[in-house]
């Protein structure tokens, strides 16, 4: 069924709107974007949380005291390992690479359904709505036991979509498996 | 008889947590569940938990399930399972149902950490197979493997809500709708990003008006209501559905405490009535600790917490802790519960437990 509604934003609809984003402490300016990859942190409710902080090896999150406070980070400090992507317990930290090809830029994010797709698979690149924006092609899967089945998935979308896609249509175990 | 120094009901995050704390000061501690086995709901929440490196965040439920069984286990504390707690009289004696027979159990000091129910949710068609709570539909994916059903209404966009959704997604079902009395998600919004990514939709002021099936739900009706929960005229929607999930909030499970004659307190944002208990987590009867969605219904970090300060302090009052030591270690607990009753999610939840111990001190 087609969600409508008028209202906007993350308390209203589970989609944090593009004003909160960008007015959110752990959200990259396009010029750190543009140099590399670097993590995006969707982080923007004062929830009790704070793992992200000590997972960064360079220092590039901060969080402090109380643990409410959302997640600082330091784009200038950040070479983009996204360690930190699948200890976030609310998936909310992503990757970027605005810098992967001329026309194209990968996204990172966290992944915790069956069956996971393989490197070379062609996806969907889905938005923070749930809705399907673009084909994409899965860069990399990496799921060490360090990850705790919290897979981190790389795919290969349109520059102009790699703010948008944050995910991928869920596949579906094929009939007989 | 059996005796025992002191018996923890419920071997939930509280229950096991205030009983390692208490059997590690050396006393003697009997803890009973009726499950097969302990942990409570922990071994349902497959999911990594927030909070701070102190709270075990990002470990998942059933890892810190784990840990505390071990801990439990290592600290010497007697659990026994399978075991339900009947009955609760005036000499802090516990009446005990095990398989076919009864038994009695004499405590100095009982901690209950019961946890709390689902609220359950009326509208016609409730009583179709297929409805349910969505700790039930919990239970049944991640403790039995089993899927309630392939499409799911969920009903309530709390934690719960979202969570459970997220979970019947990776378990393979599809979640048709999340819909929600209020005119906002009350959980995490990260949690409902997750589901809103995997393609969920979040109707916000919408309620189930009936489920309809021959022999099981084939179908709910939903529609949007306006600010005084009234539905509208027009804005039905039929949603093919198997399965509807309620998850509209908890209540504590008080039967003991009030059996033992302890005072109440009615605080609706913590689950209705609760007893009575004061910063050491000690009940209007002396002997009688509480901790957990008993003590108010909040979530496993700071039920884990309570626990913990419930175990310490029971442990102080049988001497098992000079008066320092466990001041020092309960500071330190009241610490770490004070940084999760913070922001706004929890500083609805903070002001409410100080209205419980307000409620103490005018007892």
């Amino acid at each position: 069924m087609k969600m409508k509604t008028d209202k906007k934003g993350l308390k209203a609809t589970g989609v944090p709107s593009k004003e909160e984003l960008e007015a959110s402490p752990g959200y990259p300016h396009q010029e750190a974007l543009d140099r590399g990859p670097i993590v995006v942190i969707e982080c923007i409710q004062d929830i009790p949380c704070n793992p992200c902080e000590p997972a960064c090896p360079s220092g590039a999150i901060f969080v402090g005291n109380p643990i409410t406070n959302l997640p600082v980070f330091f784009p200038d400090k950040c070479d983009g390992c996204g360690r930190c992507i699948p200890l976030c317990p609310g998936q909310a930290i992503f990757r970027v690479d605005m810098t992967y090809s001329k026309e194209n830029a990968t996204v990172s994010f966290p992944y915790e359904f069956l069956p996971l797709p393989q490197k070379g698979d062609r996806v969907k690149g889905v938005n923070r709505a749930g809705e399907v924006l673009c084909n994409a092609e899965v860069l990399r899967v990496q799921n060490p036991k360090g990850f705790d089945h919290t897979a981190v998935i790389t795919i290969v979308v349109p520059k102009d979509l790699a703010m948008e896609v944050r995910t991928i249509k869920r596949l579906k175990f094929s009939k007989g498996n | 008889m059996r005796e025992t120094e002191i018996a923890v009901v419920g071997g939930g995050a509280a229950g096991m947590a205030a009983a390692i704390e208490a059997a590690k000061t050396g006393a003697r501690v009997t803890l009973i569940d009726e499950n097969e086995r302990p942990g409570g709901q922990l071994f349902k929440q497959i999911h990594k938990f927030f909070g701070s490196g102190v709270h075990r965040a990002g470990r998942r439920g059933i890892q810190i399930g784990q840990e505390l069984l071990e801990e439990a286990q290592n600290a010497g504390v007697e659990i026994r399972l399978n075991t339900a707690v009947y009955g609760l009289f005036s000499d802090h004696c516990l009446g005990l149902i095990c398989g076919d027979h009864t038994e009695e159990l004499q405590a100095k000091v009982i901690i209950l950490a019961t946890g709390a129910n689902e609220n359950p949710l009326a509208f016609p068609g409730w009583t179709l197979p297929g409805v349910m709570g969505a700790g039930a539909a919990q239970t049944l994916i991640n403790i039995h493997r089993t899927l309630p059903g392939s499409r799911i209404l969920m009903v309530g966009a709390g934690n719960v809500g979202l969570i459970v959704s997220y979970q019947l997604l990776q378990a393979g079902a599809e979640v048709m709708a999340i819909i929600e009395g209020l005119p906002y998600i009350s959980g995490y919004g990260v949690h409902a990003s997750k589901v809103r990514r995997a393609g969920v939709p979040i109707l916000t002021s919408h309620t189930i008006l009936k489920a309809e099936g021959k022999e099981q739900v084939e179908r709910a009706i939903i529609a949007k209501v306006d600010e005084r929960w009234y539905p509208i005229a027009g804005t039905e929607q039929i949603l093919e559905v198997d399965t509807i999930c309620f998850a509209v909030g908890l209540s504590p499970l008080a039967e003991l405490a009030w059996m033992a004659g302890c005072r109440f307190t009615y605080i609706p944002q913590m689950g209705g009535w609760i007893p009575i208990h004061d910063g050491n987590m000690q009940s209007t009867d002396p002997m009688i600790y509480v901790a957990g969605d008993l003590a108010g219904v909040e979530e496993a970090s700071t039920a884990m917490e309570e626990g913990r300060l419930a175990g310490l302090a029971a442990a102080g009052a049988l001497g098992g802790l000079s008066l320092e030591e466990g001041e020092e270690k309960k500071a330190e607990v009241r610490e770490r519960l004070a940084m999760l009753r913070v922001g706004s999610f929890g500083e609805g939840r903070a002001s409410a437990k100080d209205q419980i111990i307000r409620a103490r001190n005018q007892v």
